[in-house]
């Protein structure tokens, strides 16, 4: 699935086996620590739920998996593979996507483009035949153009397809978001809140697409939420941070009996 | 009523990608170019061709240029004019030392040249953003300019410090230089132009395109696309310089027949086709024709039309005027309408296109 050759990685993890492992990382902004010592593991197939309250790190944990951060101390490991500093354009290479909690759109793009942009690792044909727009260069836009056009539709956004992405509404930005990040055809999707301000029935509908993918796709997903009803469904695990620390870690039902994470959520009035 | 896609289904995706997806546009522009091509050159006066067809093409082109990296991929450039020279002395060095290669192809090469300078002072794009990418490449264009009048071999030990055009043919007929008329000059550049946009299209409405925008649009998330910044930037600047290069060499060899790069490669120049590019919407090919056209024709109506309309102009007041004038637009677009006449246009079609049932 992967394009590129990346011989090092192990191409065989099965379902259930550790795809993504965060040992003891800290990560300090100058005096302040956003991330004290946290480990957790993230299995292939599964949606793993990072909770927490605001400012509790969960943000910046995304960060450090895709490279945006470099932790201070602690290591990713990532297909059997323990990386040192690393870019987010080779997170992406290796199968890493990711929405953004405020939408990161091309705003200036159609939610075709912005899609469209997401094929970018895909296609390779060289500059020159992208002079004629023929040839090579014309067969690879409309293969990917194909491929798009089937997440538009799993996505149900097929008459917004030629409208400049900051025209609409917050709902469907966050649905073209996750539509962008699906045509990377990530092994390991990243999302942030990707029901933040949305009404009940755009929870609804994403909530289905998140489960749809997991069994379509095959993908492994963490994912940030604040609503809890939303993890309780959706995530085989949680993991909990407060104030950078990790507090419990377990799947829904253990978490929500755990002292701390209670006292957690009380002080913070959710 | 007439300007309308109904009825005009798309049944395959390379038809829906098509630039002009709309019948009457694919017409319009073939009568557009059919107006270039044929009834210019027979019933234009040299006047008109060479005042008003021959400077629209070529700033168009420089336009096109800069529209490429500030427009699409969000760096500005003040270097614009420098990039132009760069491709002007390119094509009279390249025609001195290989006189027998046909002009064409030096002003078309040229470019490469231009390509790469500009490219080098790209570089600092990685770091750098908004005003303080605008001072780097300000130095560019301070940098070049000081070499044009310094190195006299760019310009051959002229004692006149300039670019004198020589005389080039193209199957007997000549196209630069005192011989060539400004039919024949212009049509050859219309043929530059014309090749030029319909690449530029073509580059800019697939992958490439789309990486410049999304480094415009959001340069984060397009890292996490897998995109490199810094090869998309330096593409962007390489290709724009290419582009600006070509308008240079067009312009002394088509247009002016020669003359000092201080005077035709200055900061005012880099300045004039920013304005052009503002005016005619940023990220839009079609803007930058309307652009150079809008700047192009106000200062000559303003020196040749009011007059012969019977309002005497002083020549400082017309130019006083036109700075106002260019003033105002500018202010106007910038607060009003950041996309330009581009936009605009792009209005009138819509409304056009439900006329006369707006719902
Ligand atoms: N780039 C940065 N520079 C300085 N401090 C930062 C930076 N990014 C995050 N922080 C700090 O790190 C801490 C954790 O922030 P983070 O955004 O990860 O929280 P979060 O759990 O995502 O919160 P929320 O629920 O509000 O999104 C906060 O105290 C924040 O101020
Ligand atoms: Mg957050």
């Amino acid at each position: 699935m992967n394009a590129m050759n990346h011989s090092e990685f192990r191409q065989d993890i099965a379902p259930g086996e550790t795809l993504l492992a965060v040992d003891n990382v800290t990560l300090r902004f100058g005096g302040v620590k956003a991330i004290t010592d946290v480990s957790f593991d993230i299995r292939k197939g599964e949606v793993r739920a990072i909770i927490g309250p605001n400012g509790a790190g969960k943000t910046s944990m995304l960060n450090v998996i895709n490279g945006f951060y470099h932790p201070q101390e602690g290591r990713i490991t990532y297909r059997g593979q323990t990386r040192t500093k690393m870019r987010p354009h080779v997170a992406a290479s290796q199968g890493i996507a990711r929405t953004f909690q405020n939408v990161a759109l091309f705003k200036g793009m159609t939610t075709l483009d912005n899609i469209m942009v997401g094929r970018t690792l895909k296609m390779r044909t060289p500059f020159f035949w992208h002079i004629f727009r023929q040839g090579p260069a014309m067969r690879e836009e409309i293969e990917h153009r194909k491929f798009v056009e089937e997440i538009i539709e799993f996505l149900e956004i097929e008459h917004i397809r030629k409208v400049p992405v900051g025209k609409l509404p917050y709902g469907l930005q966050k649905r073209v978001e996750l539509g962008r990040a699906l045509a990377m055809q990530p092994e390991l999707l990243l999302l942030d809140e990707p029901m933040a301000g949305m009404n009940l029935e755009e929870k609804e509908d994403m909530c289905r697409f998140i489960l749809d993918t997991k069994e379509q796709y095959g993908t492994t997903i963490a994912l940030i939420e604040h609503d809890m009803g939303v993890v309780m469904d959706l995530s085989d695990r949680v993991v909990v941070l407060e104030y950078g620390q990790k507090i419990a870690d377990g799947t829904p039902d253990e978490v929500k009996k755990n002292q701390k994470v209670i006292d957690a959520y009380l002080g913070v009035a959710h | 009523m007439f300007y309308r896609e109904a009825g005009q289904y798309k049944k395959t995706y390379s038809a829906d990608m098509a630039v002009f997806p709309i019948l009457q546009d694919r017409i319009g522009i073939g009568l557009i170019l059919l107006a270039a091509a044929v009834i210019v050159p027979i019933f234009g006066s040299n006047f008109f061709i060479s005042t008003v067809m021959i400077p629209f093409l070529v700033f168009s082109l420089a336009a096109m240029g800069l529209n490429i990296v500030t427009g699409y991929t969000g760096l500005i450039s003040l270097g614009t004019g420098a990039f132009m020279g760069v491709g002007a002395f390119a094509c009279y060095k390249l025609t001195t030392y290989f006189p027998q290669v046909n002009i064409i192809i030096w002003i078309l090469a040229s470019g490469v040249f231009s390509a790469a300078i500009g490219a080098l002072f790209g570089l600092p794009s990685l770091r750098i953003k908004g005003f303080y990418l605008a001072v780097a490449t300000l130095a560019a264009q301070f940098f070049l300019e000081w070499c044009f009048v310094r190195v006299p071999w760019l310009f051959n030990y002229n004692a006149s410090g300039a670019i004198e055009v020589p005389q080039r043919t193209l199957f007997g007929v000549a196209i630069t230089g005192a011989n060539a008329t400004p039919t024949m000059r212009y049509l050859v550049l219309l043929g530059i132009v014309v090749l030029m946009t319909w690449i530029a299209s073509n580059i800019l409405h697939g992958r490439i395109g789309r990486t410049f925008m999304a480094v415009r649009d959001m340069d984060i998330a397009a890292e996490l696309m897998g995109i490199r910044l810094l090869p998309a930037k330096l593409t962007a600047f390489a290709m724009s310089s290419f582009y600006c290069g070509v308008a240079g060499a067009c312009m002394m060899f088509l247009w002016y027949g020669g003359g000092e790069a201080s005077d035709a490669f200055n900061i005012n120049q880099s300045f004039n086709i920013l304005f052009m590019v503002i005016i005619g919407g940023l990220g839009s090919l079609i803007g930058c024709f309307f652009g150079a056209a809008l700047l192009n024709i106000v200062p000559i109506i303003l020196k040749f039309g009011l007059p012969a309309m019977g309002l005497p102009l002083a020549g400082a007041t017309a130019e006083h005027i036109n700075h106002l004038f260019v003033g105002s637009l500018i202010i106007f677009f910038l607060i009003v309408e950041p996309h330009g006449l581009a936009r605009l246009w792009q209005i009138t079609k819509q409304k056009l296109r439900t006329w006369p049932f707006p719902y």
